[in-house]
């Protein structure tokens, strides 16, 4: 039975590791935002967990990893790794519906789409509706393309006119 | 796990997380940032494909990290000078993005240049003629009309080499200009909407455009000597001067050598604010 206990063993690591909260954005685990990339166990029992930035700055990456291997020691495994994982790049669309739903809940918009293909340069208007993630109303702007961390842009409402974070879109 | 993704296990042993278990009572480990450094490679495999030449990986990446740290070192000292919050906000974050770069390629080039040296080795305790980054990155940052010209230049420059860097044969360089590439494509967005506000905008605005515009021209062609990107940036500068009024600038021949480690006056005041309390300090921690 040594098998089975194995499987419920990573198992059991991989929904602690999937619970720990982001840093900068605690509403969301790391398994919403999508950064923990997998958690295995190899034959001598060492539980390997690996992460993957969201930005190449970002200086959440070392707390995350500080948490991640703290958690699961603390929930009795006593060999953890902890691992970079640089390729495939992360992208916005790996957050969750949950994590999207998380984020809209405590006022911060969802990303769309992530663009693919050729990066080009367009000059046109950019008319992308990120609605109001406390009224709702489709009627709002940006007001900086950069905000308080490398993964959102500041927007506001003209409607109820709330100030709001907007996670972009990579 | 393809072949071409890099990451293998390291030992857990770090000094983050002895820190956070201190911490750690089942509730969010939390502690300030800042309370030691870490390796940006921490648990990628370090290992170099076989047919790629160490030294001249190790050569590609310092000089891609050298006009990163540089040009984020330009874009902080808009910090409390930007002429709104929120562009302050923009800069700082594109100097984010822009370090971070800066030391995943220099924990890159530690690994594979036989020095075992660390991004700190790289950024704080090389001089001046050790450092090769291109000449327009470490001109003053002049007006906001300059800052933005010159980012404009040099997003769209590093955004064309890194997208072919994406596909190079060592897979952590590839995985850092692939990662790289998105961040630009909105450094080059950024910098582009304001060349076209300000360039269509009033007359003074038009003027330091053009001004800024004959500023950089100059260190265009050492841009184009580092990497054979000048059709990329010269439709991009199409663009962008076209939409926003303005005379495209044309490219002479290099001049300049940054590359070699032959700089301006501007680069030794620059390290010197950025090295001093590395270097007052060599060994701390905290």
């Amino acid at each position: 039975m040594v098998t089975v206990t194995a499987i419920e063993d990573v198992r059991r690591a991989r929904g602690i590791a999937e619970r720990v909260p982001d840093p900068e954005l605690p509403m969301l685990t790391l398994a919403d935002l999508g950064v923990l990339r997998d958690v295995e166990m190899t034959a001598d029992g060492t539980v390997v967990a690996s992460l993957t930035p969201t930005y190449s700055g970002c200086p959440a990456m070392a707390e995350m990893r500080a948490a991640v291997a703290a958690r699961l020691r603390a929930a009795g495994y006593a060999r953890v790794r902890i691992r970079t994982v640089l390729d495939p790049p992360w992208t916005s669309d790996w957050i969750t519906p949950a994590g999207r739903r998380k984020l809209t809940e405590h006022g911060i918009a969802p990303p769309g789409a992530a663009p693919h293909g050729p990066v080009v340069l367009s000059l046109l208007p950019t008319r992308r509706t990120v609605p109001c993630p406390r009224c709702g109303s489709p009627d709002t702007e940006e007001t900086s393309r950069f905000a308080a961390t490398s993964c959102k842009a500041l927007w506001r409402c003209r409607a109820c006119r709330e100030p709001f974070e907007y996670v972009k879109e990579i | 796990m393809s072949d071409g993704e890099s990451a293998i296990d390291h030992d857990d042993d770090h000094v983050y997380l002895s820190l956070a278990e201190g911490h750690d009572d089942g509730s969010d480990a939390r502690w300030a940032f800042g309370t030691g450094f870490e390796d940006p490679l921490y648990g990628v495999d370090t290992s170099v494909p076989e047919g790629v030449d160490a030294g001249e990986l190790a050569a590609v990446c310092v000089e891609l990290a050298d006009d990163a740290v540089v040009s984020a070192q330009r874009l902080a000292q808009w910090c409390t000078r930007a002429p709104e919050l929120e562009e302050e906000v923009a800069l700082a974050n594109i100097g984010l993005d822009l370090l971070g770069q800066a030391r995943l390629l220099y924990a890159r080039a530690g690994q594979v240049d036989g020095t075992g040296r660390g991004e700190d080795a790289y950024a704080y305790f090389r001089d001046a003629d050790d450092f090769r980054n291109v000449l327009l990155a470490e001109l003053p940052i002049g007006d906001f009309a300059f800052s933005i010209t010159r980012l404009l230049v040099l997003s769209s420059w590093r955004l064309a080499h890194l997208e072919r860097l994406a596909a190079h044969r060592d897979p952590v360089l590839a995985a850092i200009a692939a990662k790289a590439v998105k961040e630009l494509t909105y450094h080059r967005q950024y910098a582009a909407e304001w060349a076209v506000r300000l360039g269509d905008g009033t007359d003074e605005s038009h003027r330091r455009m053009r001004a800024a515009l004959d500023q950089v021209a100059p260190y265009l062609g050492e841009l184009f000597t580092a990497y054979d990107v000048q059709g990329e940036v010269v439709e991009v500068l199409r663009q962008v001067t076209e939409a926003a009024g303005l005379p495209m600038p044309s490219v002479p021949p290099a001049r300049g050598a940054g590359r070699e480690g032959q700089h301006t006056e501007h680069l030794a005041p620059l390290l010197a604010e950025l090295q001093s309390v590395a270097r007052a300090h060599p060994e701390a921690t905290w």
